[in-house]
């Protein structure tokens, strides 16, 4: 079982809902990731999506351009962000990594090779922002030889037909993206999101993440009801742009911990009900 | 002549194009499609756009015999499409006036589109005006800086125009910042793409629109000089002319097909935009193709003296006519184009587009190698009036 797998399913024992921190890797700079990761781990993090940065990432609202451009001044590369997996992996062995990015960086590696340096880094799969289905069948396969789960993205237009199609090429969990936009954009509809949540699970066993709009405790909170795991990238990210250079693990850290207690206390009462 | 029949259903021109966009723009892109299925053949349709580019546009645009610049050469006769010569003084419109006409079936009341020169743009708030659609235009702010004429035109004409600050702040962050806008607004949004690059459809669409450069020019070449010409020349930034004027040419082998791509400052100054002759394919705005990137798939940021070409992708229909051998790519200096710039406006009297005086640079290095009854065709895609602040801080001119 990969450890994606394996996080999931201890998690739905435990009748708790997965934390997923993202945050972009070399933001504010290099020395920080690894201290961040841990933090975030420290904090509830269940699953990390570590982002690479890109000089053109289209489909995301401007704190992930600017965490991006600030990485990428710093020459952060695809390869630095493996590196930094790897250095993560050296004293964390459960929490699961995902190496989250654009096509372009990838391709430039090559598929292979990037597949082969998840798996050496301890990386446990990739998500690619722009390919859809249609695009993805061979890094799907990549990834499946080398036992990486490829993560795939579900958004509230998406047609049954490829619901369908994504949850027979999706592995570890779907992420569905809460809202029309790009990341870090406005409020969410929680009814919307629940019913398209039950209708997603006619499809697929897979567990289902949701993110794009969820800001705090208390969204966090609401949306967790419906789904297996909540997403939070714009608003960490924008937390960790204002907090001073040296203090930036310790300030994401207090960020995430109110938001984990915050799922636990709901998930725990519906724990208790379900058994009483 | 050899069948062609790109792209494939999925928008594929061999390994290039595709489809290369988060899930949440699929949807948009699936309704495009299906609209530009169903009214691509539609008489109702067609039709209405063949009145558009004759009574609006200002079509058929003449193929002139450039005599005076050709007998300098003293070798190949030149011909010209003159694009100068359409209305908003560009081929860009051809493009808008299509999509305009789809969005408006479509339903969408607003428009939106990425500029680099500004072309683009100011051939969209056109057809907004004209169409009474809300417009906004999405422009690098060092593009704006370059091309404060145009910013103002499009002002003028009724949209606004947003400052992009992103990454380069030019024309590959405009196409970024307008995708954003697209998938937040998709409801009422149409997002009016400027060149043959982008996801599928708008490769092929764009294509389509802008192929009537190249069927008008295969009935007036026979007319005017007796024959289909030997090589046809058209600068290449996205590749929109280009596109629009190979196109029709396609099947017809005897023909040469030359994309001309800005060499800046020379190829070996690492500072140019000649995406073909220099790049590595890859995944950039929705599709693939050739990119101007680094060793680890960044995006490079790019430089021409024209704005318009001042880009590090190129359509992937170009990528695949490269690699196929039908088509041939090269690129010429800023110096060389201001140099055809100049030649043009004394010995024709015509002022082209720095984006255009790429094509003619090259045609000047051919026609000098090739016999007097040969024939070289110029897509003369716009004028240069846009320019004249350009062309004059080059020249230590101050206007």
């Amino acid at each position: 079982m990969s450890r994606i797998a394996a996080a999931f399913e201890a998690l739905r024992n435990q009748g708790r809902k997965a934390l997923i921190p993202f945050i972009t890797a070399g933001d504010p700079d290099p020395a920080t990731t690894i201290a961040v990761m841990h933090a975030l781990v420290e904090a509830g993090a269940d699953v990390i999506e570590l982002g690479v940065p890109f000089s053109d990432p289209m489909a995301d609202g401007p704190v992930i351009q600017r965490s991006s451009e600030r990485a990428l001044r710093q020459g952060v590369s695809l390869k630095d962000v493996l590196g930094f997996v790897a250095e993560f992996r050296a004293t964390d062995k459960t929490t699961p990594v995902v190496v989250f990015g654009y096509a372009n960086p990838i391709e430039a590696m090559g598929v292979e090779r990037f597949a082969d340096a998840v798996k050496a880094a301890g990386g446990d799969g990739a998500l690619v922002v722009d390919y859809p289905p249609e695009e993805a069948r061979h890094l799907v396969e990549v990834l499946d030889a080398r036992g990486l789960d490829t993560i795939f993205l579900l958004s509230p237009t998406t047609r049954d037909a490829r619901l369908k199609e994504i949850a027979q090429l999706g592995r570890g969990y779907l992420y569905y993206v809460s809202l029309k936009g790009v990341t870090g954009a406005a409020n969410i509809d929680l009814a919307d999101v629940g019913a398209r949540m039950q209708h997603i699970r006619k499809f697929t066993q897979l567990p289902l993440g949701v993110g794009f709009g969820i800001r705090d405790a208390a969204s966090a909170k609401a949306l967790a009801a419906s789904c297996d795991g909540v997403v939070i990238g714009s608003a960490l990210i924008q937390e960790i742009e204002k907090s001073p250079r040296d203090d930036v693990a310790e300030c994401a850290r207090r960020f995430m911990a109110p938001i984990r207690e915050a799922l636990d206390g709901r998930s725990a009462d519906k724990a208790r009900a379900r058994t009483g | 002549m050899r069948m062609y029949d790109l792209p494939d259903p999925g928008g594929h021109f061999g390994p290039y194009g595709g489809v290369f966009v988060a899930e949440t723009l699929i949807h948009a892109l699936d309704e495009l499609r299906s609209a530009y299925a169903r009214y691509q053949k539609d008489p109702e349709f067609l039709a209405e756009f063949a009145a558009d580019l004759k009574h609006y546009v200002g079509r058929p645009s003449p193929v002139y015999h450039a005599k005076r610049w050709s007998a300098h050469f003293g070798g190949a006769q030149v011909y010209l499409k003159r694009e100068d010569l359409n209305h908003t003084g560009a081929h860009k419109i051809n493009n808008v006036i299509g999509q305009a006409l789809l969005a408006r079936r479509m339903g969408k009341p607003r428009v939106i589109a990425e500029t680099g020169a500004g072309m683009h743009g100011v051939a969209a708030a056109t057809i907004a005006a004209r169409f009474g659609m809300q417009c906004v235009v999405y422009m690098g702010s060092e593009d704006i800086r370059r091309q404060a004429q145009n910013v103002y035109r499009m002002k003028l004409l009724g949209a606004t125009v947003v400052p992009v600050e992103s990454g380069s702040k030019t024309l590959k962050d405009a196409l970024n910042e307008a995708m954003r806008d697209w998938v937040t607004n998709i409801e009422n949004t149409f997002y009016i793409i400027g060149t043959v690059a982008g996801p599928h459809p708008y490769p092929m669409m764009v294509r389509d629109f802008q192929s009537v450069i190249g069927r008008e020019a295969r009935e007036q070449m026979p007319e005017l000089a007796g024959r289909q010409p030997d090589a046809i020349l058209a600068c290449v930034g996205g590749g929109s002319n280009a596109m629009g004027i190979f196109y029709p040419y396609i099947a017809d082998e005897k023909v040469r097909l030359v994309g001309v791509e800005a060499a800046g400052h020379g190829l070996e100054s690492g500072k140019h935009a000649a995406t073909l002759c220099t790049g590595k394919p890859g995944v950039l705005h929705g599709n693939r193709t050739y990119l101007l990137q680094d060793e680890n798939g960044q995006i490079i940021e790019t430089h021409s003296v024209s704005a318009g070409l001042d880009y590090p992708g190129v359509g992937p229909e170009h990528a695949w006519l490269k690699d196929s051998g039908r088509a041939e790519y090269v690129a010429v200096t800023d110096e060389d184009a201001l140099q055809a710039f100049n030649d043009l406006c004394r010995l024709e009297g015509i002022m082209p587009a720095l984006e255009s005086a790429h094509a003619l640079a090259y045609a000047a290095k051919m026609a000098p190698r090739m016999k007097t009854d040969n024939i070289l065709l110029v897509n003369l895609s716009g004028r240069g009036d846009k320019d004249m602040h350009t062309v004059a801080e080059k020249t230590g001119i101050k206007l």
